[in-house]
């Protein structure tokens, strides 16, 4: 799966989650909750589907490294690889 | 036209979902009116058969105003016709934009008075009426354009998928389209048609008007500053017990069936009200009404702006699971515009909790005709003095805006303590 399938991935789960946000205005860097306005709630049904689409645990230790767009790109590359 | 909040005068039937002949039972959800808080469902109170669709799919219609007839069946000697919310418009509904045909319109300034009915069902249609029951609510609506009997979570997919529901074969009653149709469809291969503007018309842009909505909080908020004499509390609460709890809760589980601090803190806060039950309940009229159940108001914010607080229904005995599972619904369903009338009316206290990335403290409006909103500031780690020592722990400042009409400052402070006490308990989540 390369970086942009990813991509690809984790914006149509987040625009599933927030049905509001256009993803043709979303910016790697922006953070989920600061930027974007992403609630815990909203957050963690995020988490849910991310968790189901590439099959990865995804702790809540490591929600941290899922900030923003592009942190959360990175981190499931390298968890996938891993 | 049941109301859906202090603040509300009218709304528009965009809806209906049973058909004459249709047994509902009490919380058979009848209809759907949009509101600035969204496309509501409108839940019936009472068991019986429809008889008669009043209202047109459409219309306008003011607080009150008769939407249908209900047969209570069964009923020996009395009973006879009931409407939902049992209330006489005060106005003869105007028909729709002159679209209906007069002679469709019953006289519906009076509620079929004192005469009572006759207790079978379905008695007092006239037969100039509809032609047959088989599809009237769909024969009836059709002139008003695209209305296709349908329910709402089927109407927003098509919509999300921008396809006509017209050219959907529904399997429900009276060919309603359901969600399996929509979805069958859409996994035929179904392509995007182009949208008429009436098409999705009920959820469009997910039937949240935000001008109405502030409007709508304008009005609520002003009621309550003007009518209710609050005091305010707060108290720092000891978060970090609570919050290991949560941790080695959650570390074991999927994130589907992760739990959240907040179901934590809405848990302890349901549970606090046993001790001062008098926080719960509803100020109406000069009178204040203590609830028996608690229905449980959660402030829900609005991306962009707005807040809609619909309550989670009998609170009281949730698990922590359930308590979850009830507030990831209701969130969802605030935020897509898909409530039910229950929810909006019949809260009798409300949580706000500004969440992780928020201030310290909350200091809320009463939401009328509550008499108490209880209010969390985002957790965060402070110094906290802990075993004799100051350790960086995980803190929150609850507040309690209270009506002093109904409770004094002394029970709203064993309140929070109180709730304070349930999140240090180790036997909890």
């Amino acid at each position: 799966m390369t970086r942009n399938d990813i991509l690809a991935g984790l914006v149509a789960e987040l625009i599933d989650v927030a049905p509001d946000l256009d993803p043709a205005a979303l910016g790697e860097n922006d953070h989920l909750q600061d930027d974007l306005g992403l609630d815990s709630m909203d957050f963690l049904n995020l988490i849910s589907r991310l968790h189901k689409r590439f099959g990865l645990p995804i702790p809540e230790s490591d929600y941290p490294r899922l900030a923003t767009l592009a942190k959360a790109v990175a981190y499931l590359e390298k968890e996938q690889a891993g | 036209m049941p109301s859906l909040g202090a603040d509300m005068d009218t709304g528009k039937l965009v809806e209906w979902l049973v058909a004459p002949g249709d047994s509902v039972t009490q919380g058979t959800v009848m209809a759907v009116v949009e509101t600035q808080k969204g496309a509501i469902e409108i839940e019936i109170f009472e068991a019986g058969e429809v008889v008669d669709l009043v209202a047109q799919v459409g219309q306008t219609l003011p607080v009150g105003a008769l939407l249908a007839r209900i047969g209570t069946a069964g009923e020996a000697g009395g009973g006879g016709d009931r409407e939902p919310n049992a209330v006489a418009s005060r106005r003869p509904p105007e028909p729709a934009r002159g679209r209906v045909p007069e002679t469709d319109l019953p006289a519906p300034a009076k509620p079929a008075p004192a005469k009572p009915a006759p207790a079978k069902p379905a008695p007092a249609k006239p037969a100039t009426a509809k032609p047959a029951t088989a599809k009237p609510a769909t024969a009836a609506s059709a002139p008003a354009g695209e209305a296709v009997l349908s329910s709402p979570a089927a109407r927003t997919l098509a919509a999300e998928a921008k396809i006509s529901l017209a050219s959907i074969t529904g399997s429900g009653p009276s060919g309603a389209v359901l969600l399996s149709d929509v979805e069958r469809h859409l996994a035929a291969g179904a392509s995007p048609v182009s949208e008429t503007p009436e098409a999705g018309r009920p959820t469009a842009r997910k039937g949240l008007d935000m001008v109405e909505m502030r409007r709508a909080i304008a009005a609520a908020m002003t009621r309550a500053n003007r009518d209710i004499p609050h005091y305010y509390l707060c108290h720092e609460i000891d978060l970090q017990a609570a919050q290991d709890r949560l941790a080695t809760l959650n570390i074991e589980r999927t994130p589907d069936r992760r739990l959240l601090m907040g179901a934590l803190l809405i848990r302890a806060t349901v549970r606090a009200l046993a001790k001062v039950p008098e926080l719960n309940g509803r100020h109406e009229g000069d009178a204040y009404v203590p609830s028996g159940l608690i229905h449980c108001g959660l402030a829900v914010a609005i991306r962009g702006g707005g807040l809609i607080a619909p309550a989670i229904l009998d609170a009281a005995d949730m698990d922590p699971d359930t308590l979850m599972e009830a507030m990831r619904d209701i969130v969802a369903r605030t935020r897509a515009g898909r409530l039910r009338n229950s929810e909006l009316t019949r809260g009798t206290i409300t949580v706000s909790s500004l969440g992780e990335t928020g201030v310290d403290a909350l200091f809320g409006v009463i939401y009328p005709p509550q008499v108490a909103l209880v209010g969390f500031g985002a957790p965060r780690l402070k110094p906290v003095v802990h075993d004799g020592a100051v350790t960086p722990r995980l803190a929150v400042t609850v507040s309690l805006a209270a009506d002093h009409r109904v409770s004094d400052g002394r029970r709203g402070a064993l309140f929070l303590a109180e709730i304070s006490r349930l999140l240090q308990d180790p036997e909890l989540p």
